[in-house]
């Protein structure tokens, strides 16, 4: 079989060597570690220096306001008018003004800025006065802090796994949903990125007629499998580029600044993703943070329990078995149309089991073990993205086996299909092909 | 002379019509082919079982005394009428890629294109795009590609189309120099100067049966209509007092001082006879059958008569007999 060897060598080569490619695997990575490293980088660069003059009418509170980040605190003895005056000579970006009925009248507090209000300063501020309220409050009512703290009981549930010869694992549901989303929606768009590339590929061989000329060498079925294997390469070569890439450039940050990556709590407290957090969420996060040492311990907990393994080989595994199945259909759609603009009426039936399973992976990353998800992850056209979604939370072995055997035996069942197709349609040109016509081709030939 | 291919009863029926009928062709060794016939008529379809792209539903094909075989692709060459190139990838190693499907070891195929590329003026074009080169240019690419792993049967379809007459000349010598070569040639076309020009042998196809075949002489002179032309000087006795009932004169035509007649005679009489009528009439300067030409039987065997164009020639006599 040297000739789909020359084949496959070909398509590969003529992909790799393009300049889009190069562009793709280089950029991929940098796109990838920027999600990583971005937000990181803004939470700890956030705008410029903020400071904020205090006007403390009832003089208990100004003494609680530290310096924090980019927020900078400074007690005034004036009044507020002089104060709010001083602001306009640009002393200050904003004033803080705590009226003696502060405590009792929460409302009547006010923060005056000639811009807009910097959003973090007025949460940290709203933060400080509330805990400083309530610890009035407590001692008002006669409850000592102290008292108060050890009344505080942590409650942090382990959810412990244990697989069915009795390995204990801890459980962490929220990365296992992460990273069966992120898994999932990875296997869509590298099926998606490929597939397509195989159709655009036997629809130039076949426009071009280059394809009258390679098949008195070759046999169709050669020349198409020889062009589904040769893009699939290109595919699991991109994929390994850009893994080994984005792990080189996250960790190459890491070294170079450890510090940036090490989670505070009082980050968190108020930023997460980007995303200011209100009040309600703060005080939950606060909590989660006086539970845990931090996030990122519990993240890098998280991802040692999570088999890297097997996550990686049956992502290479769904990805081929997935992409096998639909370049096999996009093949066969390339040869029976004329024109890219043809191709719509067949695109939409191929794309509809693909966009489902993306859709059901929401549902399936919060129920993996449930009936659906357990169908889905059996039909070959939805398996590749939703086992993907399910592995990270752990799927029984004799189950990956026969969603594995199911996804082997359809790409074959596709695969032939698209052959009859394929070979029939590869020759044909100016016919108008509607699914009537295919269905015949698959008969006759 | 031996057999390169024989193909035997081929019949090949799509869902909806029947591209062969029963078609049988002998291609004698070191030929050149012609495979005639009207668009639609089957050649293509033909052709393709040829190259084993499709199969035959009857029928049988012997290459070289064997039965076809997938292995015998290599020993084929086949120049598709409807033919393109990867756009974006390079000539040179285009050239290379298509040769390997063929069978060449790399290093082979490159030696024996720097040959065809050098012959053609094709070098300076080795590393660009094909999509840069001129759509001759392309052409005579395929062509290279199509005979450049010396295969012993070839087979053009429409190989001139796309060529200015330069190069159609080119390519007919290379033609003639690969049947020297010892290859077999199988010509599929329209255009019957270059059959009459290049092929030794033709099979006619028309609404996917065969039918006419055999070697092209003898094809001609089958379809001979026994009509003479005459040229004479001098003439003292009307050419119409000489001939008796076995001859027909289909028209004269006085020019200065010669005189053209066209005359066809009957079964009972003979070129000779006529030659002796005619020697009575004057100074006979020249003498010579009007053979149909290919595209005459062509159209005959496609339409049923020959063309108008025969009489066409007549026109201007009648009018000035007429004046």
């Amino acid at each position: 079989m040297s000739k789909i060897a020359t084949i496959i060598r070909r398509e590969f080569l003529s992909r790799v060597r393009k300049k889009s490619f190069v562009a793709m695997t280089i950029l991929g990575p940098v796109l990838m570690a920027a999600i990583v490293i971005v937000p990181v980088l803004l939470a700890q660069l956030s705008d410029s220096d903020y400071s904020v003059a205090i006007v403390d009418d009832s003089g208990i509170f100004a003494k609680d306001f530290r310096d924090r980040d980019n927020i900078y605190f400074t007690p005034l003895d004036t009044d507020i008018d002089n104060a709010i005056e001083r602001m306009h000579d640009g002393r200050f970006d904003a004033v803080l003004h705590i009226p003696e009925v502060a405590f009792q009248a929460p409302s009547s507090l006010r923060l005056f800025s000639e811009k807009s209000v910097n959003f973090n300063a007025k949460l940290l501020i709203e933060n400080i006065l509330k805990l400083e309220f309530e610890s009035m409050k407590l001692s008002s009512a006669g409850i000592d802090e102290e008292v108060l703290r050890s009344i505080e009981s942590p409650v942090n549930i382990q959810a412990i796994r244990i697989s069915d010869d009795g390995e204990q694992m801890t459980d962490y549901p929220e990365i296992s949903m992460g990273l069966g989303f992120v898994g999932g929606f990875l296997i869509y768009i590298f099926i998606f990125l490929f597939g397509s590339q195989v159709l655009r590929g036997v629809l130039e061989e076949k426009t071009s007629r280059i394809v009258e000329i390679i098949v008195s060498s070759v046999k169709p079925f050669q020349l198409m499998m020889g062009k589904i294997i040769g893009v699939g390469l290109v595919g699991l070569t991109q994929f390994l580029i850009w893994v080994f890439l984005t792990l080189a450039i996250v960790s190459g940050f890491q070294a170079a600044a450890p510090e940036m990556f090490r989670f505070t709590p009082d980050e968190e407290v108020f930023v997460t993703g980007g995303q200011v957090l209100n009040q309600e969420e703060l005080q939950i996060r606060r909590e989660a943070i006086q539970q845990h040492d931090t996030l990122a311990g519990e993240l890098l907990e998280g991802i040692s329990a999570i088999n890297i393994p097997v996550m990686m080989l049956s992502f290479i595994f769904y990805f081929l078995g997935g992409y096998l199945l639909y370049a096999a259909l996009f093949a066969a759609i390339g040869s029976a149309v004329d024109n890219e603009a043809d191709t719509q009426q067949f695109m939409l039936p191929v794309t509809i089991p693909l966009l489902l399973a993306l859709i059901m992976t929401q549902m399936v990353i919060t129920n993996p073990g449930g009936t659906v998800a357990l169908w889905l992850s059996m039909i070959p056209f939805t398996s590749p993205v939703i086992m993907m979604a399910r592995i990270p939370f752990g799927v029984s072995y004799p189950e990956l086996a026969l969603s594995a055997a199911l996804l082997i035996a359809g790409f074959m069942f596709t695969t032939w299909v698209a052959a009859k197709i394929y070979r029939t349609g590869i020759l044909m040109y100016g016919k108008k092909v509607d699914y009537k016509e295919l269905w015949k081709w698959m008969r006759h030939s | 002379m031996s057999t390169l291919l024989e193909a035997d009863n081929i019949t090949k029926t799509y869902r909806d019509h029947r591209a062969l009928d029963q078609v049988s062709v002998h291609i004698p060794d070191q030929s050149i082919f012609g495979l005639l016939g009207p668009n639609g008529a089957g050649k293509t379809t033909l052709i393709r079982i040829i190259n084993q792209i499709i199969g035959a539903d009857q029928g049988t094909i012997l290459f070289d005394n064997e039965p076809l075989r997938p292995e015998h692709v290599s020993r084929i060459g086949y120049l598709p009428e409807e033919r393109g190139l990867y756009k974006k990838m390079q000539v040179g190693e285009q050239s290379i890629y298509l040769a390997r499907l063929k069978g060449l070891k790399r290093q082979e195929a490159r030696k024996l294109l720097t040959g065809w590329f050098e012959k053609f003026d094709l070098m300076p074009w080795w590393g660009k795009k094909v999509e840069e080169l001129s759509k001759g240019m392309q052409q005579k690419v395929q062509f290279i590609i199509t005979v450049l792993h010396k295969p012993r049967l070839l087979i053009f379809d429409e190989p001139f189309s796309g060529f200015d007459p330069i190069n159609v000349n080119l390519l007919k010598d290379e033609i003639l120099r690969l049947r020297e070569g010892g290859s077999t040639i199988i010509f599929s076309t329209h255009n019957m100067g270059s059959v009459e020009e290049l092929c030794d042998h033709i099979a006619l196809i028309n609404k996917s049966k065969l039918v006419l075949e055999g070697d092209v002489r003898e094809v001609r002179k089958s379809h001979s209509t026994r009509l003479y032309e005459a040229e004479l000087e001098r003439v003292h006795t009307p050419v119409e007092q000489v001939l008796d009932g076995r001859f027909q004169l289909v028209n004269t035509e006085q020019r200065l001082q010669s005189l053209t007649v066209r005359i066809r005679i009957t079964k009972e009489a003979t070129p000779n006879e006529l030659l002796q009528s005619l020697f009575t009439c004057g100074q006979l300067t020249s003498f010579r059958e009007l053979t149909p030409t290919m595209n005459d039987i062509f159209i005959k065997q496609v339409t049923g008569e020959y063309p108008t164009g025969n009489r066409k020639k007549t026109e201007p006599f009648i009018q000035a007999g007429q004046q």
